[in-house]
Parts: C-alpha cells; sequence; structure tokens
C-alpha cells in the first residue's frame, strides 16, 4: 500500500504555502538549540543532566589510555587536551594533504591511531570513537566555528554545497527544501532547524544515545527515502564540510543534546 | 563500571534544602524490542536506586522499563550534617555500582 | 499555513521514513486502573498534595522530563512516604516508585521517561498517615521527523 502519494499535494503546500523564511542568512541563522522546547535546552545547558558528557567522560579517559604497537596515549603526545586541543574541532573537517582533500574529526583521530599509536582505527560509529571526538569537540565548546577559510578547501565545499541543494530520494527533496526554504515550521510534530551542525557528537533524545552528523544525516537521507551514503564516503564529508562552513561564526555546542 | 554525573553541592547552610542530580549511563534495554533476527532483546534495566545520607537512605526509587537510558533521576534533601553521601544502583543481573559525593554544612 | 488536521500532521510525518517498529501489546488504561488498584487497595484516592508536570506535546517519546512536586513540608511524623508514577498505553503500567523520608525537606523528584503514545499519566502519593493523593496529566507523543532507519 504506497501512502506517500496521499501527502505529496501536502507536502507541496508545505513547501509552497505561508511566508518563505528564505535561506539561512548570517544574520537570522540560529542553533538548533533555539529550536528545541525548554525542557530539551535545559537538559543540554546543565552539564549533570546531559547524556553527552558521559561520552565526554569515557573520551577523557581513552585520551589517557595507551594504545597499540607504539604503547602511546593521545596525552603522550598532545599532553593536557583542555590546552592542547582547544579550539581544534571548531576547525574540522579541515584539509589533510595526506589524502589531498577534507577529513572529518573522526578520521583525523583514527589517522592519529594508525599513524602514532600503530592500532587498529576505531569502527565508524563506535562507542570510542565517538566518546573521543566528543571529549575533542567540548574543548572547542563556545568557541566560533572556523571552518573553510582554506582555498584548497573551496572545491570541496561546492561540491557539498551541490549536494545539499539536489534533490533526492523518493521523496524528491533536498536539504534545502526543509532547511533552508522552511525552518522553524513543523515536520510531523517536530520544528524543522536551520541545519546548523555546531554540536556533533549529539546525544539525540531519539537515539537514546551519542551519535555522529553522518549518523544524523542518514537519518535525514532516510527521511526522504533516498539511499544513505556509506560512513566516511567523500559525499559525506564534503556535505560535513559545507554543513561546518555554511554555520562559520555560530557557537561550537558539543555535546548538544537534540530531538 | 558505568559512567555517572552526580551533582550534589559541596557547601550548604544546616536546614536548606538541596537538589542532588544523578545521571548513569546505561541502555535500559525494556525487554520489549526486537532485534534485527526478530528475536526479542532481554530486559535489562537499573530497577532500582537508593540514596543515604552518612549511612541513612534519604531517597530510593524503583525503576521500570520505561525510565529512559541513561536514567537522570534529582531529588531534594535537607542538608543536616557534614559528611557523605552514597548513590547506589542495581540492575537486573543483581551488579551494585555505588558512587559517593562529600557535602559540608555549615 | 495549511495542514488541515493532526491525523494528516501525524500521516505525513509516518510516511516521511519514520520506522514504525513492530509494538508489543500495548497497556490499556484498564491496566493502569488495576495498577493503581493493587498501590492502593480498596482505599478512597484525594486530589491534591502532589503535583505531576509534564511537557504537554513531548519533544521525543524517548525522552519525557517528568517532575512530580510534594506540596507538603516533611516533617518526622507527617510526610509523603511513597510517590508512584503509572501511565495508560506503554506496555507496562509501572512507571517508578519514589520512596521519600522525612528528610526531603520540599520534596521535589525529577526523572526522564519514555511513552510510546499520547496518553494520561497519573502520581499516586500515599502520606505517612496512609491516606493517598493524586495528580494527572496528558501528554501528546508524536513521532519524530527523520528518525533512523
Amino acid at each position: 500500500m504506497s501512502v506517500w502519494p496521499r501527502f505529496l499535494p501536502l507536502l507541496t503546500l508545505l513547501i509552497v504555502a505561508g511566508p518563505g523564511t528564505g535561506s539561512a542568512e548570517a544574520d537570522d541563522r540560529r542553533s538548533g538549540f533555539d529550536f528545541m522546547g525548554p525542557q530539551t535546552q535545559a537538559m543540554q545547558s546543565d552539564d549533570t543532566s546531559n547524556p553527552g558528557m558521559l561520552a565526554v567522560l569515557e573520551g577523557e579517559e581513552l585520551w589517557n589510555r595507551k594504545a597499540g604497537a607504539a604503547d602511546k596515549s593521545c596525552a603522550d603526545c598532545h599532553g593536557d587536551a583542555t590546552r592542547s586541543m582547544r579550539g581544534v574541532a571548531a576547525h574540522y573537517p579541515a584539509f589533510d594533504t595526506g589524502t589531498g582533500g577534507p577529513i572529518n574529526l573522526d578520521q583525523r583521530i583514527n589517522l592519529c591511531r594508525e599513524n602514532k599509536q600503530e592500532a587498529e582505527p576505531f569502527p565508524w560509529e563506535s562507542e570510542e570513537i565517538l566518546a573521543l571526538s566528543a571529549f575533542v569537540g567540548h574543548q572547542s565548546r563556545g568557541m566560533p566555528v572556523q571552518v573553510g577559510d582554506d582555498s584548497r578547501l573551496a572545491g570541496f565545499i561546492k561540491q557539498g554545497d551541490d549536494a545539499f541543494h539536489q534533490k533526492q530520494g523518493q521523496l524528491n527533496f533536498s536539504c534545502a527544501d526543509c532547511h533552508d526554504a522552511n525552518w522553524g515550521k513543523h515536520l510531523g510534530g517536530s520544528v524543522i532547524p536551520q541545519a546548523h551542525a555546531t554540536g556533533y557528537p549529539i546525544y539525540r533524545l531519539e537515539w537514546q544515545s551519542v551519535g555522529s552528523l553522518q549518523r544524523r544525516l542518514r537519518n535525514c537521507m532516510s527521511g526522504v527515502r533516498a539511499e544513505p551514503y556509506s560512513y566516511g564516503s567523500p559525499e559525506f564529508v564534503e556535505l560535513e564540510l559545507y554543513l561546518m562552513s555554511r554555520s562559520r561564526g555560530m557557537a561550537v555546542e558539543t555535546p548538544a543534546v537534540r530531538p | 563500571m558505568a559512567r555517572t554525573l552526580i551533582n550534589v553541592p559541596p557547601t550548604a547552610k544546616r536546614g536548606e534544602v538541596i537538589e542532588i542530580k544523578t545521571l548513569i549511563s546505561h541502555p535500559m534495554e525494556t525487554g520489549f524490542r526486537t532485534g534485527p533476527d526478530g528475536a526479542l532483546i532481554p530486559r535489562d534495566i537499573i530497577h532500582r536506586f537508593v540514596c543515604t545520607y552518612n549511612g541513612e537512605e534519604i531517597f530510593s526509587a524503583d525503576l521500570f522499563p520505561a525510565i529512559t537510558a541513561n536514567p537522570f533521576i534529582t531529588f531534594t534533601t535537607v542538608a543536616t550534617e557534614s559528611g557523605e553521601l552514597a548513590l547506589s544502583w542495581t540492575d537486573d543481573k543483581g551488579q551494585t555500582q555505588t558512587e559517593t559525593a562529600k557535602i559540608t554544612v555549615e | 499555513m495549511i495542514l488541515a488536521t493532526r491525523r494528516d500532521i501525524l500521516r505525513t510525518g509516518a510516511a516521511l521514513g519514520t520506522l514504525l517498529l513492530v509494538r508489543p501489546v500495548m497497556a490499556k488504561p484498564a491496566d493502569m486502573e488495576a495498577a493503581i488498584r493493587a498501590f492502593t487497595g480498596t482505599a478512597p484516592i484525594n486530589s491534591g498534595k502532589v503535583e505531576l508536570v509534564l511537557p504537554a506535546l513531548v519533544e521525543n517519546g524517548n525522552s519525557v522530563p517528568l517532575t512530580v512536586n510534594v506540596a507538603h513540608w516533611m516533617e518526622p511524623n507527617d510526610y509523603m512516604k511513597t510517590i508512584a508514577i503509572f501511565n495508560e498505553k506503554n506496555p507496562q503500567p509501572n512507571v517508578a516508585i519514589f520512596h521519600l523520608t522525612p528528610r526531603a525537606g520540599r520534596a521535589t523528584v525529577s526523572t526522564r521517561i519514555r511513552l510510546g503514545d499520547s496518553q494520561k499519566l497519573t502520581a499516586i502519593a500515599q502520606l505517612s498517615d496512609g491516606s493517598f493523593w493524586s495528580d494527572e496529566a496528558e501528554v501528546i507523543v508524536t513521532l519524530p521527523a527523520c528518525a533512523e532507519s
């Protein structure tokens, strides 16, 4: 029983009707935090009630744990993360001279694991990589996102930009259709945010666990009935890069709580 | 040992009502979900939480699968004397984890 | 803004890729009544003294903040000793049972719960003299947009 044709007209109304809010320009950019209810905001703001902070604690322990054939911990090279990692996550995804393209924070951590610690890289979306990226990301909390100024990334940002505006899936929606043209309105019972990925990895209430931006993007793609990209695919990294450059100047919130 | 975040005010005035906040990492598997193979994932939750203040129980809770993953529980108590609060979580396997926090009461 | 009925909105949300988990047989309001009776026996249940606070429309049914306030200062011989929370439509009617002591002061307990559907929740509290007091709250739970698949 195919249900979606029934609300295609409804969805078209969603897009067409109502005052157009337009794309999120620099002056009216708002974090996903602003679109949440007060209780969920309180859950993020209080470090004792934010389950993402449990991942940060675990990341801190992993930071100090020796690993690999080199028997080194992150701390052995990088010392105290509150100083050495301050501001680092705000620059990711960044250009990697080794691969000649952008890499995200998880990939950077795994490159260190492989090359410096001589250990197995952590699998995508594993508890360890999420904990470490939450811990490192947390050291940039409150600082402005600074992604995309590197001219070597321009071409990749453009590809991410194109992907953001590309209609996809059975429902034939682009990211922009919801997040630029209809932010602030409701999709079902949820308010549509502007899609600024400033708090990743997040504790998503729907998952009841911490997850990466790529996991969230896979959910979006399932939402429009598109085949999600695989974890770590270049399409995802370019999209991450574009999203972060689009949030330039907004404050990092890692670890955020989102519905 | 599951990770915990506990907020007990380090100092308080005698007779003041203080709020204690606790968060522990646990999936709280309800026993009602099916796994990818279609079989029911067995229940595995924290079913009991107890807080003692210098050895005397001041608050406890019986938890059911309806409690969200990573259980968050806050409660109040009157700051009576300096000492130690002990917070314990017991899961369906019968394992208990206890964390402590000190408080100084003026 | 032309979204006709709430049912339309819910249908829209459902088709946009949210995974409808195969749900077990859900409890009915009768089950909640039975669970409450098991807790209180035949004693009368009064309104008041306890306040159950839940958001009217939840952000996500997987994590709903719940607070119970006791409007009754706790004295050694006169205190609210137990608060039991019940729900109508989850697979089980029980949510939590809180055991308080006179040392709670002006008692407030908070937690976060899971709700599978829009439903009514009831808090039944027992005073140290054996009397029962209750409060209710109605909550609307909708399916989330863009869930796991």
